[in-house]
């Protein structure tokens, strides 16, 4: 009986955090065509964000496609069908490795960076003293931050793409004597729009799921050093659930496109 | 002790101010009035309530029930707009002084003062404003440092500037001098007195100290289980007889 009890009381807890969240979301939406524009913080959000996980996902997009290409390289061998590389590594990739791969690494630096910097600050009061000062902590921290992971991840999934292709191009051309100017027609080739566009609009949801849920966690941070460190923590673990539900929706609805 | 008498217009009434978290009640019904001009003393033990008190009054902390009418004004009844437009009339000091750790010392100040453009317009330039401010605290020099180069009583003293910069009327004040040296703390209080002098501010302060309390104080309330317990100035409390408020003083 006990567990049943707290089965519910568990779920009771999700449903407000839902509820939580969703509240957020759309006092997001009505503050962001509110006045005054927040437009040098949003530049100055999109800097740190954008320039500080370059490297990251550089390197992580570079080993990926090294590694992609070296695993896949003996099957296709075995069906002698090598020269289907460079088709599959660049659909897999545009169409789902890039994006996710690129999410859940900015889930991590960004998400729980959002969640640590906002939470120190409600911890330390700067949030109250925003607020009593007559201005709009929400447009200025909050607003800021949405838009520019929403518009920041696309960008760095763009390069992540383009560096974990040319990873696979490096292997190709070690092991198989393939020219640059031959791996990317291939490349090109494979590729369509129906590839490109349902990869790139999905980003952008990615990017929206991993600026609200770290905002969120860190805005609402209880009181205490502990509650800085569960709100950088509990913004990359929702941040990451809500990345695999947004691709599977995504997937979901792309697949139903297809069919039409 | 503070000796000039303040004019007897309310500018802050609290009326059966009641605010429980679950079954903790901390505040049972505190009545409070604030005249203008005055530096009214509230000190209390910890967890008596006295911050959630200032921070209700400001509108940071929902209360269950009761009335705060601020400059004539129940912030209750007032929206989003109407309370920061009411808001850049009250300045609040914070305990750990919440210097926005990211900017500099000048952006501080700066911050709020250009996202009020109804009460000050349009400003270009905020050197002027930001420069006074500074030398009103006597920190011009650090016009440009973060706040993780100041020390405590310099923290306190830039919060203090970015609180003035907005011209307040009121200006609420919590634990002004907790975790400060003897010195920085006797500064501060003396920094409090002359900015009341020039600008005629009323204040609220809520403190521990009880040197504190008996330099700047008009008037003192003693907040105990949620309630004022006892009012009137430091001499009168002082040399209650009361074992509740001696208790204060000792």
């Amino acid at each position: 009986m006990n567990s049943i009890f707290k089965i519910v009381e568990l779920f009771n807890v999700f449903l407000l955090e839902i509820g939580e969240l969703s509240y957020f979301a759309g006092r997001f939406f009505k503050e962001v065509f509110k006045r005054p524009f927040e437009f040098k913080e949003f530049l100055r959000q999109c800097y740190y964000m954008g320039n500080r996980s370059l490297l990251l996902v550089a390197v992580t997009g570079f080993i990926i496609g090294l590694v992609f290409t070296l695993q896949s390289r003996p099957t296709l061998q075995e069906f002698g069908a090598v020269s289907w590389m460079p088709s599959m590594v660049s659909i897999s990739i545009i169409r789902e490795i890039g994006p996710i791969i690129t999410a859940l690494i900015c889930a991590g630096r960004i998400g729980s960076g959002i969640g640590a910097e906002l939470g120190s600050m409600r911890v330390t009061e700067q949030i109250d003293a925003m607020e009593v000062s007559g201005t709009n902590p929400f447009k200025y921290l909050i607003v800021t931050r949405i838009l520019a992971t929403t518009f920041m991840l696309p960008v760095l999934v763009f390069f992540g793409d383009c560096i974990a292709i040319f990873g696979s191009f490096l292997v190709e051309n070690l092991k198989g004597n393939v020219s640059f100017l031959l791996y990317y027609n291939q490349v090109f080739d494979a590729l369509e729009f129906g590839d490109l566009i349902p990869a790139t609009i999905k980003t952008f949801f990615f990017g929206f799921a991993i600026g609200l849920v770290g905002c969120f966690k860190g805005y609402n941070c209880k009181k205490g050093t502990a509650g800085v460190g569960l709100a950088a923590n509990s913004a990359v673990v929702y941040t990451s659930m809500l990345l695999f539900i947004i691709d599977f929706v995504a997937v979901f609805v792309t697949d139903i496109f297809y069919d039409l | 002790m503070n000796n000039s008498t303040p004019n007897l217009k309310p500018i802050i009434a609290i009326k059966d101010l009641k605010k429980s978290y679950g079954d903790n009640h901390v505040l049972n019904g505190f009545n409070m009035v604030l005249n203008e001009g005055e530096n009214l003393v509230i000190m209390g033990k910890s967890g008596s309530g006295k911050s959630v008190m200032i921070k209700c009054l400001i509108g940071l902390e929902e209360y269950d029930s009761g009335t705060i009418l601020v400059m004539g004004k129940d912030i209750r009844e007032l929206n989003h707009e109407q309370l920061d437009e009411l808001r850049t009339e009250v300045g609040f000091l914070f305990q750990g002084s919440a210097l926005y750790d990211s900017m500099t010392v000048r952006e501080n100040l700066e911050f709020p003062l250009r996202r009020h453009t109804k009460k000050f317009g349009v400003i270009k330039d905020t050197t002027p404003l930001v420069m006074e401010a500074l030398e009103n605290v006597g920190l011009a020099q650090t016009v440009n440092l973060m706040p993780e180069e100041l020390s405590g009583g310099m923290k306190r003293r830039i919060a203090l500037a970015r609180t003035l910069i907005l011209q307040p009327s009121i200006i609420l004040y919590d634990e002004p001098t907790t975790g400060l040296d003897p010195i920085t703390a006797k500064e501060i209080l003396l920094l409090m007195i002359s900015i009341q002098k020039k600008y005629n501010t009323s204040a609220i302060i809520i403190t521990h100290d009880v040197d504190c309390a008996r330099m700047i104080s008009n008037r003192m309330i003693l907040l105990v289980d949620g309630i004022n317990y006892a009012e009137g100035t430091f001499e009168e409390l002082s040399t209650s007889t009361d074992p509740k408020v001696q208790a204060f003083f000792k």
